[in-house]
């Protein structure tokens, strides 16, 4: 008796699946695509062998001067020993633990932020956006508890651009919600000062910012009264972010229907109640890419700092490359500084993308 | 309206002005009362003043804070470096925010005259030079007609070039690049033919080429380039502390009073060498300063030659001949006033 029998399904052609179909979907569709593709593996043919040559195979990463680069590649040399320097600038050698401490505080604060299963990670970043400043302040400037006092003259590379970011993020963020909730408000007076105040911050260069608080605001001062640099340019940097900021934060407020300020009032809320309950959390959560946007080129606005003789990192990569005792190492300093950049900025926008789909209720199309 | 302007700028200026005049004669003081003399540098500049490995400054700049801060407070290491731009030297200096700048600042009228600001010495000689691959074959920029000349851009060496090219009829074209290591970069490629900046600078960026043998700096010097360090005008105490912290070095070269010999050199029978290490005179006293004021600059610091050899001259890696900044008894123009 003829049994029926269930035969396998046979697998997808071949020319379909595995790696052939995805190449045929993705690379091979069109006469286009094909000679995109073409294109683009020459391309690649032609460019990455030599820098993968240049930047690995051949390149020097150990020794002590320019006499173990002999390879005729990259100089890695160079940057392993100049790191401390670009990391830590003129801070004192015996008291770098202290910034070493400083930055496994950001990465404690930080890296819960990035895990979805983390207990009480809103409050690790409360304080991360409220202790931890000052905590970090304290510990890097010293001066009590039995700290040795390190001015902030001495304060440079990586943990300077840190500084001036972190600071500049922290401050600038809630000066800007203030500023936007300012500028729509109905009271005339706080509504001129808010616009008069967005309006003159931006309108400016962040560069003639820098400039007026190093050059000419000393000029003006009392003779004997004067007020640190570092802290003149990150005021600066603060106040002109948070201008930027409220633009951004007021296009979520204009973004949200009447009817939610209209039901907020209805409930029986009161201003702040209303605008910290209801108005902002939806505000703010539609603005993360450009909130995020503006942290971003805030980071890479602070090397903008080095005009005024501040040593950020890409400073001090650039002081460092002119020392005759290497040869011409200018490309690895700025490959170094661009990639030491990319890591901050990169991980930022990762944040904020898993930020987004956290909060995503149904906005998003 | 524009009235009002007006009137707000001159008191503006007057406030600048007034703020100028009453820090006279309260430099030292000042220096003394913090513990710390607090000096104007560039930020990276080979040789005159640079961090090293460790992120300490070294360079002749450097060298002659320290030299001052000996001579005020008996200790070189009291030196607080603060690094300027340009732009921001003299502001920085006028503000009273630094007690002194040494960063390579050329000594001209106009700066010496019109921004409340003294020039107290001469550091370093420098003065704009050529330089050429040995391969070309050129002695002399004579025989440069037409040649293609890299140069950095927004500097005062453009102009001097353009000068020097038009005063000798000749003809060249330039290559213009935006910062230092892009301009040694175009010449190295050999995109031009020579490259135009102050000597020192193209010692340093000689040591940037892949061999820096096969280049050689011209003899020619097209313009006049002397750096040095500035103080504010109307300190004319410290204005002299520095001014003569600078000659003390250049009469110890002369005297032959190193950092080595000097212990012994205080017994010396020579009266010049007395009065200079504070054994026979009292020339310290004089300027407000410790008895031992020279001695501790020619201790700590060293004197002029063992400053300059050991940032510029032969001792680093720039290799920098001294040149017209030897000693005018052995064919320079380096010259202090007597100790005495």
């Amino acid at each position: 008796m003829a049994v029926f029998e269930l035969k396998e399904a046979l697998p997808p052609p071949a020319r379909s699946a595995g790696a052939t179909g995805w190449i045929r979907a993705n690379l091979l569709s069109s006469p286009l695509n094909i000679a995109l593709t073409l294109l683009g593996a020459y391309l690649i043919l032609t460019f990455l062998p030599p820098l993968l040559d240049w930047a690995i195979f051949s390149a020097d990463f150990t020794g002590e001067t320019q006499d173990a680069c002999v390879s005729g590649g990259a100089c890695w040399t160079f940057i392993t020993n100049r790191l401390p320097f670009f990391t830590y600038g003129f801070y004192p050698e015996p008291e770098r633990w202290r910034v070493n401490i400083g930055f496994l505080l950001l990465a404690a604060v930080m890296i819960p932020q990035f895990i979805e299963k983390i207990p009480g990670k809103q409050w690790i970043g409360l304080f991360g956006l409220t202790g931890l400043p000052i905590l970090v302040a304290i510990l890097l400037s010293g001066g009590i508890f039995g700290l040795e006092s390190v001015p902030t003259d001495k304060w440079g590379g990586l943990m300077l651009t840190l500084v001036l970011a972190f600071v500049g993020i922290v401050g600038a963020l809630p000066i800007g919600v203030v500023l936007a909730l300012g500028r729509r408000s109905q009271m005339p007076i706080v509504r001129i000062v808010c616009t008069t105040f967005i309006e003159l911050w931006r309108g400016v260069p962040l560069i003639s910012v820098l400039f007026m608080a190093s050059v000419m605001l000393p000029l003006f001062l009392p003779e004997g009264v004067s007020f640190d640099k570092l802290l003149r340019a990150l005021i600066g940097i603060t106040m002109f972010q948070s201008a930027y900021m409220a633009e951004v934060i007021r296009g979520g407020l204009q973004a949200i229907p009447r009817g939610q300020y209209e039901a907020a009032s209805a409930l029986g809320l009161g201003y702040w109640r209303s605008m910290g309950l209801i108005i902002l959390p939806q505000a703010l959560k539609l603005v993360i890419p450009g909130i995020v946007n503006t942290f971003i080129s805030l980071f890479k606005d602070t090397t903008l700092v080095l005009i005024i003789g501040l040593f950020d990192i890409l400073q001090t990569v650039n002081s460092s490359i002119v020392d005759p005792s290497w040869n011409n190492v200018a490309t690895e300093g700025y490959v170094f500084a661009a990639f030491s950049f990319w890591v901050f900025c990169f991980s930022m926008s990762r944040y904020s993308q898993a930020l987004e789909r956290k909060l995503h209720t149904g906005h998003k199309r | 309206m524009n009235k009002m302007i007006a009137a707000l700028a001159g008191v503006a200026a007057a406030g600048i002005f007034a703020t100028g005049s009453a820090q006279a004669a309260e430099t030292l003081d000042a220096v003394k009362g913090r513990g710390e003399l607090v000096c104007g540098v560039s930020t990276g500049l080979p040789g005159f003043s640079v961090p090293d490995d460790k992120g300490a400054w070294t360079g002749i700049d450097v060298d002659t804070c320290r030299a001052v801060a000996a001579a005020v407070l008996g200790d070189a290491n009291k030196v607080k470096f603060v690094p300027l731009t340009a732009k921001e030297r003299f502001t920085a200096l006028q503000s009273g925010e630094i007690d002194m700048l040494s960063r390579n600042t050329t000594w001209t009228a106009t700066r010496d005259t019109s921004l409340g600001l003294n020039f107290a010495g001469v550091n370093y000689y420098d003065g704009q030079g050529f330089m050429v691959m040995k391969s070309l074959g050129v002695k002399s920029a004579k025989e440069l007609s037409g040649a293609s000349v890299c140069i950095q851009s927004g500097t005062t060496t453009e102009l001097n070039l353009a000068d020097y090219f038009r005063l000798n009829g000749m003809e060249y074209s330039s290559v213009v690049f935006d910062t230092s290591d892009q301009t040694i970069q175009g010449f190295e490629a050999g995109r031009c033919d020579m490259l135009t900046s102050d000597q020192s600078q193209l010692y340093s960026l000689r040591t940037k080429l892949p061999d820096p043998s096969a280049a050689m700096v011209l003899p020619e010097v097209i313009s006049k380039e002397p750096l040095g360090p500035v103080v504010r005008q109307g300190d004319d105490e410290w204005f002299n502390i520095v001014k003569w912290s600078l000659f003390a070095m250049v009469n110890a070269e002369e005297f032959g009073i190193t950092s080595a010999n000097v212990d012994e050199m205080k017994d010396s029978k020579d009266p010049n060498v007395g009065r200079l290490l504070g054994t026979q005179d009292e020339l310290g006293p004089q300027m407000g300063l410790d008895k031992e004021w020279a001695y501790n600059i020619v201790k700590q610091v060293g004197n002029y030659s063992e400053m300059f050899e050991r940032t510029v001259g032969m001792g680093s890696p720039l290799e920098i001949a001294r040149g017209l900044n030897a000693l005018w008894s052995n064919g320079g123009i380096m010259y202090a006033p007597p100790a005495r």
